[in-house]
């Protein structure tokens, strides 16, 4: 079903944004290729969030562009985003998708046949007609990607998913995650949590107070980072 | 009569569905319920654009509204009155003292109520919906509807707020609909006149149909409450 050109990879050019006087994301510039879980890792306040929402559009940077491989604009743009606190809807759990599917123009039967696989895709279809706000916190937060993943997005980015979730159902999203991977969705995570870093990513983009400071493989960042300030970040030295 | 005798009579008319009882019922209802029916339609949409619309002015626009709830209806009755009588503006429609006057100056009453509480419930959704929603492109106009219907229990209690002022009301009717046997009488405006004639048990009997319905609304606004708390977390 999936379009034969990719959105992918996606360009980041340069960006900063701007509040106040002040760059809070300042001159950004990576590439997001297919495949992978690439984490924007760094403390509070890094811009993490912010860098999130220019890359999916939420923001518009005040100079530079974000740029896709082919046009991720229309309905259907193919990214879609999942937030730190979970958006429910005053619906029920398949409506929530059902909802979401529709926003994209997607057709009445299509709504159902999609929103029944996503839900037994994520262990939820026994809490279909239950009120999505009702659900606990993990469960939220696992029907809110179960929502982007209807959406057959190529490129997932959640904003530290499990900030406000237990370890039992942090541990059940970050297997989640490695599924939506492993799937062939190219995930971008931002998070400040170390451990979870070291778990799940494939690639780190470390952000400090605004600016990119490190774009390394997993494997090499951890290892031993290039940059003063993610050395002492992963000593726990760097609380902001 | 004696204080029984009244309360006979008027559960006579009530039970009895004595046709020029039930007419004042009915044209009463008809009058409230067309008056909400025309603000709901008017009032959510405005309300929901004036909760996502930033303009100069739009705070002035809040205040007034807000303060506009609390209109007297006898004020709201003497504008109506203004606009329609044969000297107003509207004159040439010929409206004034027809139960389409009762029903403008009724929506003017029950207009600001349901846009301002349209305009604090979808602003309050919004700022909670604003990201997810933006993020599945649903912006500006586009996400109206999904805020209005998410409102919706917290809507209904607006609507019937409105209708509980409406059908409450005695000014604004009897000035803009005078009254008339058979016409233009509504329940208040015949308990307000016919108390002073002396038609007790009717005055009585509308007075015990008016306390039916506030009870009924409140046991729905209470139902949807309890409906929307379900729905809410
Ligand atoms: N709209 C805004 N206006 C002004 N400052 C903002 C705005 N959004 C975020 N900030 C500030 O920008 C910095 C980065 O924020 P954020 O991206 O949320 O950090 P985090 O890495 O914790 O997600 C913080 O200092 C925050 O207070
Ligand atoms: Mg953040």
């Amino acid at each position: 079903m999936r379009d034969v050109t990719s959105i992918l990879p996606l360009h980041v050019d340069g960006v900063c944004f701007a509040a106040a006087g002040r760059n809070l994301v300042d001159a950004a510039s990576f590439s997001v290729p297919p495949g992978g879980l690439t984490v924007l890792l760094g403390p509070n306040g890094a811009g993490k969030s912010l860098m999130l929402r220019l890359c999916h559009g939420l923001l518009r940077p005040s100079a530079g562009a974000v740029r896709w491989a082919s046009g991720a604009g229309g309905r259907a743009k193919r990214h879609a985003m999942v937030f730190q606190k979970p958006i429910m809807l005053r619906r029920s759990v398949e409506a929530n998708i059902a909802h979401a599917l529709a926003a994209a123009g997607h057709s009445g039967p299509e709504r159902r046949s999609r929103g029944r696989e996503a839900l037994a895709r994520f262990g939820l279809s026994d809490r279909a007609t239950q009120a999505a706000r009702l659900l606990s916190g993990g469960e939220q937060q696992r029907l809110a990607i179960a929502r982007a993943w209807a959406l057959r997005p190529e490129l997932l980015f959640l904003d530290e998913p499990t900030s406000q979730l237990d370890p039992a159902a942090t541990r059940q999203i970050e297997e989640l995650l490695a599924g939506l991977v492993a799937e062939g969705i190219t995930v971008m995570m931002s998070t400040h949590d170390l451990g979870q870093a070291r778990r799940l990513a494939d690639r780190v983009l470390f952000l400090h107070r605004g600016r990119l400071i490190e774009d390394a493989p997993a494997e090499s960042f951890f290892a031993g980072p290039r940059a003063a300030e993610a050395r002492a970040f992963l000593a726990g030295e760097l609380i902001w | 009569m004696d204080l029984a005798a009244i309360f006979q009579a008027a559960f006579a008319l009530v039970v009895g569905l004595d046709p020029a009882f039930l007419a004042i019922v009915s044209l009463s209802l008809q009058v409230t319920l067309t008056a909400v029916l025309i603000a709901g339609l008017v009032g959510l949409p405005l309300g929901a654009a004036l909760a996502l619309a930033r303009f100069r002015g739009r705070s002035v626009v809040i205040v007034v509204l807000n303060a506009l709830m609390g209109l007297p209806p006898v004020v709201a009755g003497l504008m109506v009155f203004l606009a329609l009588s044969r000297s107003g503006p509207l004159g040439s429609l010929g409206l004034l003292f027809s139960p389409s006057a009762m029903i403008v100056a009724q929506v003017i009453l029950v207009l600001p109520i349901v846009i301002a509480l349209t305009r604090q419930t979808v602003e309050d959704l919004w700022i909670e919906y604003r990201d997810h929603l933006r993020s599945v492109g649903l912006d500006g106009a586009r996400a109206i509807p999904t805020l209005l219907f998410d409102g919706r229990f917290a809507l209904a209690t607006a609507l019937l707020a409105g209708f509980g002022r409406a059908s409450a009301e005695v000014g604004a009717v009897l000035i803009v609909g005078g009254n008339i046997a058979g016409y233009t009488r509504t329940m208040t405006t015949t308990i307000t006149l016919e108390t002073s004639k002396g038609d007790l048990p009717l005055a009585l009997g509308l007075g015990l149909v008016l306390i039916a319905l506030t009870l009924a609304i409140n046991a729905v606004a209470f139902g949807a409450s309890r409906i929307g708390a379900r729905y809410a977390g």
